[in-house]
């Protein structure tokens, strides 16, 4: 099985939501992959939609990139709504 | 426990003074309750140990299909045939949910399997006795999956990303297996005749003791277990889960008006928890090492699977390869 291309699995659970990953299935093409996709993470309604993806098309972050990425955005704190401070008086906002 | 005796090749624990940076590093990731994740730095050790346990619990899984399949055309009602193919259907996802589990760690699926039929691997002893009447597959789902259960639901705070994923997916889908179980052998005590409730006490005679068997040896015989604490990749000890597992069931036990076959099985009121006698862990050595009552027919089974299937797969690719080539072409 390790000849045939690997898959990453994404379910929409309802309609509104986004899809999530949930793991991955061996299959020798792409509507392999979905039958498998359906048989193995949707058995019980868990899902309206699903997409199956090449692993191999993935480019991901490297987790010893984490600092470059993320630390920039960690000490721009004026870019939460939290940062500015209003009276009681205007109430909700 | 679908994984017994998991080796983790270190003799003893490290001190934080004797590790790397690195594994410093890690072990304070671990200890905080940080998920380890595929691309994280690992000790080599840590990655074994979990290709072994996951590879492991996915042969188990899969092995685990086959006591079932042998009662998919005896089941006594079209309904119980329905609850047991999708039973057998859900084992066959938790295997696939755990090989690529595993595979995350780089391991290949293929390799894994072949070490299964080769006898380098092991799944679980419970697996390797044989079911020989209807209730069997009450008291499998009952006692083998309750079992299971106990062990997976810790093991959803497993330190590793993926196979703690995996492990919270199991779970979902695993207590019904557990009810499924327990519903055909209280409609057998409640409803069956004098020989039909024989057959039910005659299941938990057989499969008690190896259902206990499956959380592993004791602490003390288990080297392996101190290091896989230390990584949280186990989360209780063998023994714990015993615990849990037997009082858990004894009320359970009780309600369909059975015994266990254990004279020394008794309520403790000053622990707490129920007294158990010794397991015979002669008897689980010999199953582990492959002299079980269905060992090797079990092993057969399985790659008599895998032979007669080949063509299947060598069509799908071809096909697949065709159906490329015709879209290049157009």
């Amino acid at each position: 099985m390790s000849e045939w291309r690997l898959y990453e699995v994404f379910v929409r659970s309802k309609h509104g939501l986004n899809h999530k990953h949930v793991g991955s299935v061996h299959a020798s093409d792409a509507e392999m992959a979905m039958e498998n996709a359906r048989d193995l993470y949707t058995r019980r309604n868990e899902g309206v939609s699903i997409w199956v993806v090449p692993s191999d098309t993935i480019t991901a972050s490297a987790s010893d990139e984490k600092e470059v990425l993320f630390d920039p955005s960690e000490d721009k704190i004026y870019r939460h709504a939290s940062f500015y401070e209003l009276p009681d008086e205007v109430g909700h906002m | 426990m679908y994984a017994q005796l998991v080796e983790t090749g270190a003799k003893r624990l490290k001190t934080m003074e004797e590790m790397s940076p690195e594994e410093r590093e890690f072990q304070e990731k671990v200890d905080a309750e940080t998920k380890i994740e595929p691309k994280n730095w690992m000790p080599e050790g840590y990655r074994k140990t979990l290709v072994r346990q996951i590879s492991q619990h996915a042969h188990s899984e899969v092995v685990g299909m086959l006591p079932e399949g042998n009662w998919v055309t005896r089941a006594p009602t079209l309904k119980r045939k329905l609850q047991l193919m999708a039973k057998i259907q859900d084992e066959a996802g938790h295997g696939l949910y755990l090989y690529s589990a595993m595979e995350t760690l780089g391991a290949d699926r293929d390799e894994e399997i072949e070490k299964l039929h080769q006898g380098k691997a092991k799944y679980s002893s419970i697996f390797n006795y044989p079911t020989l009447n209807w209730a069997d597959m009450g008291a499998v789902g009952w006692l083998v999956d309750g079992a299971a259960i106990v062990n997976q639901v810790v093991l959803q705070r497993t330190s590793y990303g993926p196979y703690s994923r995996a492990m919270v997916r199991i779970c979902k889908e695993e207590s019904f297996h557990q009810r499924q179980g327990y519903q055909i052998l209280l409609d057998m005590m409640r409803e069956g005749t004098e020989e039909q409730k024989a057959m039910v006490q005659d299941a938990i005679n057989r499969l008690w003791w190896p259902a206990l068997m499956m959380f592993g040896p004791h602490d003390d015989e288990s080297p392996n277990s101190q290091q896989s604490m230390a990584w949280k990749i186990k989360r209780k000890s063998n023994d714990e889960l015993r615990q849990m597992f037997i009082d858990q069931t004894i009320p359970q036990l009780e309600f369909l008006g059975c015994t266990a076959p254990d004279p020394d099985l008794k309520w403790n009121e000053e622990t707490g928890h129920y007294d158990f006698g010794e397991i015979n862990w002669q008897e689980f050595y010999d199953v582990l090492k492959g002299n079980g009552p269905c060992n090797r027919e079990r092993i057969n089974t399985r790659k008599k699977a895998i032979d007669e299937g080949a063509w299947v797969r060598e069509a799908a690719v071809a096909y697949a390869k065709k159906q490329k080539q015709r879209a290049q072409a157009a």
